[in-house]
């Protein structure tokens, strides 16, 4: 990256419908794609809105978000100008809640009441839909389904689950199709019609019946009798959900830091992208080290501190008025502080060169002063991907 | 309260990008040292674990990685391969493929097997004596609470049948701080330090296991006295960088700036320290690590924090 222009992200922002933050834990992909919206919002125009998983709670508050669960909340000018900022278009943002998102759905599609009840009131329903990780994969990415179909905004920033595998929010709709699609399933179901009790001649569910017990075997042909009369529904939705992921009109941002690690699984998770077809617009390094630390004039004058001389310190300490040997120790630290950082930097820049961009743009942001939770920050951290 | 160095089977978890991975793999390693029989197991599979001690990727049955120590990753498919051997003397070999299938299914469909299987096989090698201590390079702190309390959730799920009753003597052991403990890895930032005090109530209020330490990682060193302070803001006045670049004949602003952001680094982190200890239980031991600056992963950077987990615990 040495060299290059600094990027800039404002056509991914400016041109697409959807832009979905991804990649590892822990880089600061949340504060980032509110960034972006936030920026896009306010420089680019337009109707924006930002969809959030699990905010930092000082963050939520920035964006007007108060425990409201799915509802699409407008952040209000006031926002804007108090960080100085006269917006050209809005910024609107929505938490996701999965429970309230899976009932919806499934209220949506259920033939009729009784079914929508019974499937609400299933212990296993409450169990996958509550407790259970992946169905948050999906749930993320219907609503943002059902909310791009609204046709209400110009541009959906996303902001993706935490998972346990970085991929699993985007396999999660063909999975989901698939599970539905299965042989297995309707093999199972099938024989229940006529009696429970038939189908514990069969070899699984004998063994399923022994490890697992008769109720529980029961509750969850019960759920998946119910959930089949929604079967159609849920797998042409699934599949309407993956095209969207695949379609021109969306953009992934890659979100990292360079330290070795999250970096590592940046990689993997772009390569991924890429095997998919699936767009990458741009990736994003957050947290990087200024790049004087690197610079061959600040190193050199770093060996020159190291070898200074007591006459050179002592010259130093009558310019400034301080004491002689507060200053030597001072000195001393510093010297240290450049080196132990420099090799971080050094790490960190050739981990960012070896980095396999494709056709994406490579945005790198400073570790900046101070962790971001106001519409100011947001604003300062959007300024860095626009490249102004 | 029980040092963490005494429980055989240890939790450790942490959000994305703390060094969860990492500071397991110290904590094995310490172990190790210390001339216990360790087993490191990953249980997300991503290799991780693996690299931190530059071996190849491990798989679900253990293989040595160095002296006392052995690692492996966790397959629940295998996993309840080798339980419905043990337990239901069932001819395994005709019958893989539509286990398999099957597997597939029901960790799909009823939740919460996938993770009593990796916490079952967990306490089976805790239970058999086979290792000291197992070290789990568990889920991150969004799922840990669901793996922890799956045995409970199953005992109230499962009215009957062989799962339920493996639950029992599973909750013995995770309810034993004597035999179990957890360690949540944080970095003194903002984010991670409210995840970790957010999880730290939620697994007292959701799960039987104690929280055993949380280790902060990447703490930054002390760089300035008071004293020492002062002359420091002195020198990275304009006028100081000014002498100083006069003195080396040399331009020192990219010098001073790196002192300059350790020092605002270190500020800000002191804060987060502050909200970490008023927020955790009065009495959960802190760990602190410094910031490896020289090595950031490999077995080199593990066999230093191991020295720094020893000299920390010991202290």
């Amino acid at each position: 990256m040495s060299g290059s222009s600094p990027g800039s992200i404002e056509r991914l922002l400016g041109e697409r419908e959807i832009v979905i933050a991804c990649g590892p834990g822990g880089v600061g992909k949340t504060t980032t794609a509110a960034a972006a919206a936030a920026i896009a919002a306010s420089r680019l125009g337009g109707d924006v809105l930002v969809l959030t998983v699990d905010p930092a709670r000082r963050l939520a508050d920035a964006l007007g978000l108060k425990g409201l669960g799915n509802q699409v909340t407008p952040v209000p000018p006031e926002v804007f100008q108090a960080a100085g900022e006269t917006p050209l278009g809005t910024l609107s943002a929505a938490m996701l809640d999965t429970k309230q998102s899976w009932d919806a759905l499934i209220g949506e599609h259920a033939p009729d009441e009784a079914t929508r009840d019974r499937i609400l009131h299933n212990p296993l329903y409450q169990n996958i839909t509550e407790r259970f990780i992946q169905s948050h994969d999906y749930i993320a990415m219907e609503r943002l389904y059902e909310l791009h179909s609204s046709g209400s905004w110009d541009l959906i920033v996303v902001d993706t689950p935490p998972t346990r595998n970085a991929l699993d929010f985007l396999d999660a709709p063909a999975r989901l199709a698939d599970f539905f699609s299965s042989r297995l399933l309707r093999w199972l179901i099938a024989p229940s019609r006529s009696t429970l009790l038939g189908i514990a001649s069969k070899p699984f569910t004998q063994v399923a019946d022994r490890i697992l017990g008769t109720q529980f075997l029961a509750d969850i042909t019960e759920f998946f009798v119910s959930l089949q009369s929604m079967y159609d529904g849920f797998v042409e939705r699934a599949n309407a959900v993956s095209r969207l992921l695949a379609d021109e009109r969306t953009s992934f941002m890659v979100v990292s830091t360079s330290e070795t690690v999250p970096l590592r699984e940046a990689e993997f998770f772009a390569t991924e992208l890429a095997t998919r077809g699936l767009d990458i617009g741009a990736v994003v390094l957050n947290k990087v080290l200024p790049t004087s630390l690197s610079d061959p004039d600040a190193l050199a004058a770093t060996r020159r501190l190291a070898q200074r001389t007591p006459e050179m310190t002592a010259a130093l300490a009558a310019r400034l008025d301080v004491d002689a040997s507060v200053l030597d120790r001072v000195l001393e630290t510093v010297t240290e502080s450049f080196e132990d950082f420099a090799v971080v930097a050094r790490r960190e820049a050739s981990s960012r060169e070896r980095f396999p961009l494709g056709g994406a743009t490579l945005l790198t942001v400073p570790q900046l002063d101070r962790d971001v939770h106001d519409m100011e920050g947001l604003l300062t951290l959007g300024s860095y991907l626009l490249g102004s | 309260m029980i040092p963490l160095a005494e429980r055989s089977l240890i939790f450790v978890t942490g959000k994305g990008g703390v060094g969860k991975t990492s500071v397991a793999a110290g904590l094995a390693q310490m172990l190790a040292f210390q001339g216990r029989s360790v087993l490191g197991c990953e249980v997300d599979a991503k290799g991780d674990l693996a690299a931190a001690f530059e071996a190849p990727p491990s798989g679900f049955t253990p293989v040595s990685a160095g002296e006392n120590l052995s690692l492996m990753a966790m397959d629940t498919e295998a996993s309840l391969r080798e339980y419905l051997k043990l337990n239901l003397k069932i001819p395994i070999i005709g019958r893989i493929g539509p286990l398999a299938r099957a597997f597939d299914f029901v960790a799909t469909a009823a939740p919460g097997v996938k993770e009593i299987l990796t916490v079952g096989k967990l306490c089976y090698e805790v239970r058999e004596r086979h290792y000291d201590t197992v070290v789990v390079d568990a889920s991150a702190t969004g799922h840990i609470v669901g793996q922890l309390a799956a045995p409970q959730a199953i005992n109230e799920l499962v009215k009957v049948g062989l799962i339920r009753s493996q639950t029992d003597w599973m909750l013995d052991i995770l309810s034993d701080p004597r035999q179990c403990g957890l360690v949540i890895v944080t970095t003194p930032e903002e984010m991670p330090v409210a995840e970790t005090v957010e999880l730290a109530a939620k697994v007292a209020e959701e799960t039987t296991v104690e929280l055993a330490a949380v280790v902060v990682n990447r703490v930054l060193p002390e760089r300035f006295s008071p004293r020492a302070e002062a002359v420091f803001d002195r020198l990275s006045s304009h006028e100081g960088i000014d002498a100083l670049s006069e003195v080396l004949g040399a331009d020192s602003a990219s010098v001073v700036g790196a002192a300059a952001l350790a020092t605002t680094m270190r500020r800000s982190r002191v804060q987060h320290m502050n909200t970490l200890r008023a927020g955790l239980p009065a009495g959960t031991p802190l760990v602190l690590v410094p910031y490896l600056f020289q090595r950031a992963d490999g077995h080199r950077a593990t066999r230093q924090l191991a020295l720094h987990l020893a000299e920390e615990i010991d202290r």
